[in-house]
């Protein structure tokens, strides 16, 4: 029995680690065709390569489209085009602000040639998300996922995470 | 789903776990095929050279964790090893994929003989200190960089796919490894000493980089292509770092045979008892 679309199902399925937010509202969640006989086939993206949880987010599609009655599912991986932070949906963004993660601003534009060298963190404004205020600094580029850099706030003091922008 | 944490562990069949082995092949659900004027079997060679890079240089960097000066260090060399095991993930199964036997990235990692791999001297030399592996980070993100990002217009879309990925990663571990650098370069005289010793000792392993196999320039990029763009930014570090340029002399090779060729030094052969232990203690075991 099929309770609804296939879309709308995939679509309330959340990420392992950021579990505030849908794979869709990711950027993760790339497309969900349903083909003849209600087969469906989920494309998903990892946001870095060595993301470990993209067999959790492969489980979790199979399984709620399944107890939605879809009993013929295939999950695929798309590599191309590579994520970008600029995926992450409007309402991705605010529920991120509001776990208190600063979401991404918008992604670096590399023209072609050589990737240049930033000896210096280049100074980027990222307000607080505990507190708004403006006054904070990078602590490192690295944080507790691949895709988070680690900040801290000058005003409350508070480390936080910024999702960094790729 | 289920009433308690145990039941869920014993739940048998289970491949819900994100952190283990039985790992889906990374590549489900890609389209492998090799392009139509491409030898598989040399598309696949060449996949090992890079993926074994990444794994071998992945395992490296691990070692630090427990170990790193900080805290923060710890959780970003962390970072950068997890993401080169995902590029060496890729890269194996796309070997695997393409040479035909459909071997998958395990049997590659932990069933191979140390003759079999094909990375590069420089990831698989040990650690000595934090100079040293800075030095080797800045070296080693500074050349697969600049290949990564010739490689996205690769005759593979599997391989492009991969390289545009990894461009946007490693630029990141190469700003990391050289601000270490300049720290440590232009910091206190003992950390200069220490970060100018510690690129002495990565230099000898350089000159490989550049040299290659047949392979990489007949599919792939030929490696002397990267020598100006390696040169302009490790020169924009050490002018920042107040540091010299090494002159040590390349490392040997073996009859014109170095880690391309399944040449490899001393260390390798540890690295791998290590790395593929649990591997061979419980074949085929998925956990």
């Amino acid at each position: 029995m099929v309770i609804s679309g296939a879309r709308e199902v995939a679509e309330t399925v959340t990420d392992p680690e950021l579990p505030m937010l849908t794979l869709a509202e990711l950027g993760v969640l790339r497309e969900v065709e349903v083909g003849q006989g209600g087969r469906v086939v989920v494309s998903i993206t990892p946001t870095y390569t060595g993301c470990p949880a993209m067999d959790t987010m492969r489980d979790d599609l199979d399984a709620r489209l399944r107890e939605a009655g879809y009993s013929e599912v295939e999950i695929r991986v798309v590599l191309t085009p590579a994520w970008s932070t600029d995926w992450i949906t409007p309402s991705g963004r605010r529920k991120l602000a509001e776990a208190g993660i600063a979401p991404p601003g918008p992604a670096p534009r590399r023209a072609s040639g050589p990737v240049p060298l930033t000896l210096v963190p280049p100074a980027q404004l990222v307000r607080c998300p505990l507190c708004g205020s403006p006054d904070t600094v990078l602590q490192s580029e690295f944080s507790a996922t691949a895709c988070k850099a680690l900040r801290r706030c000058r005003s409350c003091a508070e480390p936080f995470e910024h999702v960094k922008e790729i | 789903m289920f009433d308690n944490a145990y039941e869920a562990l014993t739940e048998e069949g289970d491949a819900r776990w994100a952190f283990g082995t039985g790992f889906a092949d990374p590549l489900s659900g890609v389209d492998t095929t090799v392009p139509s004027g491409v030898d598989g079997a040399e598309l696949a060679a060449y996949c090992l050279m890079l993926g074994d890079d990444a794994l071998i240089m992945s395992h490296r960097l691990q070692e630090w964790c427990t170990r790193a000066p900080e805290l923060e260090d710890e959780v970003a060399i962390a970072n950068i090893g997890l993401d080169l095991l995902g590029q060496a993930r890729l890269l194996l199964a796309r070997a695997g994929k393409a040479d035909g036997t459909d071997r998958g990235e395990d049997e590659f990692a932990f069933l191979r003989t140390e003759q079999a791999f094909r990375n590069v001297r420089l990831v698989e030399v040990g650690n000595a200190d934090f100079a040293f592996s800075m030095a080797r980070l800045l070296v080693f993100a500074t050349w697969r960089l600049a290949l990564l990002q010739r490689l996205v217009d690769s005759v593979d879309p599997v391989l492009a796919a991969i390289a545009a990925k990894g461009v946007k990663e490693v630029a990141y571990h190469r700003d990391y490894a050289a601000r270490w650098v300049v720290r440590l370069g232009d910091g206190t005289e003992l950390s200069h000493q220490r970060m100018q010793n510690g690129l002495t000792a990565v230099w000898p392993y350089v000159g490989e980089l550049f040299t290659g196999h047949p392979v990489e320039s007949r599919i792939g990029v030929d490696p002397a292509e990267l020598r100006a763009e390696f040169d302009a930014v490790l020169a924009q570090v050490l002018t920042a770092a107040t540091l010299q340029l090494p002159e040590t002399p390349a490392l040997a090779t073996v009859l014109g045979r170095s880690g391309r060729d399944g040449v490899h030094t001393e260390e390798m052969g540890y690295l791998l008892a290590e790395l593929q232990s649990v591997a061979r203690a419980h074949p085929d075991a998925t956990w």
